[in-house]
């Protein structure tokens, strides 16, 4: 009875009846393997290809009456279509509050501070809040990490997903239903018939996670912003979650940005990383470079003091992790300077004066770091 | 009285668990009171043990009785029946009817260091004065010594004697789970529960907290009972390791030959579905399918049959017993890979 209900395999192919929303962007044909080997082409370049995305400069405050907690201080990044960015970072790290800025949903009191957030042609920073509200869950749209407090718990499954189409797309009640059943068999819910008229406490912590993802892909976005999706699951569940992401980006080449701290699960769904440290991207690169070619100490630090499933122990001989000293960042603690340079092993004199301002070191590889080369600039903008 | 702990290395394991079992009533209201409809059973029939110095691991999900085992052993839940035995002491009939002597001193040799180092600190005491409490309740010593005793414990663990009168909400995470370790050295202990100790640190300060554990275990030749559900932080901490599924032991041994060779399905699907830090090798095997059930749902036959590539009709009839396989090396599986 059980194994009736385990996750059954996507569909080989979209279903054939033609849905009202397609959209050349998302619910076109598979790309073809031609249109494939060129997205893994140019993804390091992201110039090179269409930018959906541009984050310029983006800054986020607390603001106060004396000097601003500057939480999140000049990132800039891009993504393509097509493309997966990771941003991986801990806690503190401003990963969060950079991805709910593009959506304008900034927690009070942060508020965006500069910057530009340049989407498909038009700066968000400077939309209305009318317009803002058209644009979210339809051409952007949102996976949360906790699937038990993103869902509403005194609604149905199929009463949650419909109201998103009733705000968005002007459907016939038959349609909007056929919708939503379509797409919760594509994200692998068996008997979508019967889950629509479920509550969310009557499925599984994975199950709810299927049903988000759903809900996020219901308006064909352009742009999934994906916030710890797999956090909260077990790892046999997160596999499963991760599985199911990868099939999505292959079949729409969907666009997304996944924000997680797991270097583990970056390095499975991205095709380039941004990493975060205190508020700022220290560096930036293809999925491969950051893990095979690490230029920044702190992506080194990080990614030396995993310890890792498939390495064998060896404590016996004395062996101990490498570790990155102090506690993590701080949003409190801003001198000038590198914002890593309390903790950092390479750091030198001028790292506490001088900010380091991003240094393309390779192609589609840039990093922030004086003992990289960077040129130092004020921190205040 | 307990005598103070003769050499280790004479004696059998320091920690011995036979087929412990907790099981929860299911009870629906009835006329005038509950009825008891049925019972879940958290932790079924688990058995291990753990030997003076070493360090053995209970890996699982969430749900599968690894929290609930080890509670069970320090009493912090009941156990339903089975039995546990520390250095040949009898602990479950200690706690449950020894006297206040034979219970504190049981509790000298076994400590705890809880999972979140944000609810296991009282907010409102300051740090000597949690770190005292362990110090008065098993009277270690003058009380005038405390103040010298928390100083030298803040030292073990890596923290300056001039943190005592601060309060926990001035410490970082990683901070806070030094001092919940400092709390439980407190008495001198030989064996640590440590319930995932680091799941909520940042990754740079796990870093730190594990190597904090292997330094003790060196220096203070501790034994610990890890619970994790991170492998990878398993693999550098322990020698042997028990891997839990749906309250059941179904693999246990050699924490090398387990990662490297497991022989249940079931281990094998939780080590692939760990995502490891390299875009070239993140082309994984295909992930198990489905979920795993609902205590309250256990399948007949093996725990694992409903999920299982590898199921033979035996499998949906008969639990699997946990059976040797090398001299370090025990599965529970009808048709081990």
């Amino acid at each position: 009875m059980h194994q009736a209900n385990l996750s059954p395999p996507i569909p080989d192919s979209l279903p054939t009846t033609p849905s009202p929303l397609t959209s050349p962007g998302l619910r076109g044909a598979p790309p073809s393997a031609d249109e494939r080997a060129q997205a893994n082409d140019v993804i390091p370049v992201s110039d090179a290809t269409e930018t959906l995305v541009h984050v310029d400069n983006l800054r986020i405050h607390f603001p106060s009456r004396r000097s601003p907690t500057r939480i999140v201080e000049g990132i800039s990044y891009s993504v393509a279509r097509g493309e997966t960015l990771g941003i991986v970072g801990e806690s503190g790290s401003g990963k969060t509050l950079s991805s709910l800025a593009i959506l304008r949903l900034l927690p009070r009191p942060a508020q965006i501070a500069g910057g530009r957030i340049v989407f498909e042609g038009e700066d968000l920073a400077g939309k209305s809040d009318e317009d803002m509200r058209r644009l979210r869950g339809k051409r952007i749209a949102m996976v949360f990490q906790n699937p038990g407090f993103s869902l509403h718990p005194l609604m149905t499954i199929g009463a949650q997903l419909s109201e998103i189409l009733a705000v968005h797309e002007n459907l016939a009640r038959k349609d909007a239903h056929a919708r939503i059943e379509e797409l919760l068999q594509l994200v692998g819910i068996s008997d979508p018939g019967t889950r629509i008229r479920q509550y969310p406490h009557e499925l599984s912590g994975g199950m709810k996670q299927r049903v988000c993802i759903a809900r996020a892909l219901l308006c064909n976005p352009s742009l999934v912003l994906a916030d710890e999706p797999t956090t909260s699951l077990d790892v046999t569940i997160q596999a499963q979650i991760l599985e199911l992401f990868e099939e999505l980006k292959a079949r729409f080449r969907m666009s997304m940005i996944f924000v997680t701290h797991d270097m583990g699960v970056v390095a499975r769904i991205a095709d380039r990383i941004a990493v975060m440290y205190a508020g700022q991207i220290c560096e930036t690169a293809d999925a491969e470079t950051i893990f095979s070619n690490p230029q920044h100490p702190y992506t080194r630090a990080l990614l030396g003091s995993t310890p890792r499933v498939d390495q064998r122990s060896t404590r016996a001989s004395g062996f101990r992790l490498p570790t990155i000293g102090g506690s993590g960042p701080t949003i409190l603690h801003q001198g000038d300077g590198c914002r890593f340079a309390a903790r950092c092993p390479e750091a030198a004199p001028e790292c506490t004066r001088l900010a380091p301002l991003p240094l393309t070191v390779r192609p589609g590889h840039s990093v922030q770091c004086l003992k990289r080369g960077s040129i130092g600039g004020a921190n205040h903008a | 009285m307990l005598e103070p702990v003769p050499s280790e290395a004479s004696l059998g394991p320091l920690l011995t668990v036979r087929n412990l079992s907790k099981s929860y009533p299911v009870t629906r209201s009835g006329l005038l009171r509950k009825k008891v409809v049925g019972t879940i059973d958290a932790v079924r029939d688990v058995s291990f043990s753990v030997d003076a110095g070493e360090t053995l691991s209970i890996v699982g999900e969430s749900g599968c009785g690894k929290t609930t085992t080890a509670r069970s052993i320090l009493n912090l839940v009941d156990p339903t029946s089975g039995e546990i035995q520390y250095q040949g002491r009898d602990v479950v009939r200690t706690f449950a009817t020894g006297a206040r002597g034979d219970v504190l001193a049981l509790r000298r040799q076994m400590q705890y260091v809880f999972q979140d180092p944000y609810l296991s600190l009282n907010p409102r005491w300051s740090i000597r004065q949690i770190l005292r409490e362990p110090l008065r309740i098993h009277q270690r010593g003058e009380s005038s010594s405390w103040d010298d005793q928390i100083e030298q414990l803040l030292a073990r663990v890596g923290l300056p004697g001039s943190y005592a009168d601060r309060y926990p909400h001035e410490f970082s995470g990683g901070q806070r789970q030094r001092i919940g370790i400092a709390r439980a050295l407190a008495v001198d202990p030989r064996l640590l529960i440590c319930d995932e100790p680091v799941s909520s640190l940042d990754v740079s300060v796990r870093a730190q907290v594990l190597n904090l554990l292997a330094d003790l275990q060196d220096q203070l030749s501790l034994s610990y009972l890890y619970i994790s559900h991170d492998l990878g932080s398993v693999r550098f901490l322990s020698r042997r390791v028990a891997v839990m599924y749906l309250g059941t032991i179904v693999e246990i041994g050699d924490v090398d030959a387990i990662f490297d060779r497991p022989r249940h399905h079931y281990t094998a699907a939780l080590l692939s579905a760990i995502p490891v830090a390299d875009p070239r090798r993140s082309a994984m095997a295909k992930s198990v399918r489905g979920e795993a059930p609902s205590v309250t749902e256990r399948p007949r036959g093996c725990p694992f049959h409903t999920r299982c590539p590898a199921a033979r009709p035996i499998c949906r009839d008969e639990v699997p017993a946990l059976m040797q396989d090398d001299p370090d090396h025990k599965v529970a599986c009808h048709n081990p890979r």
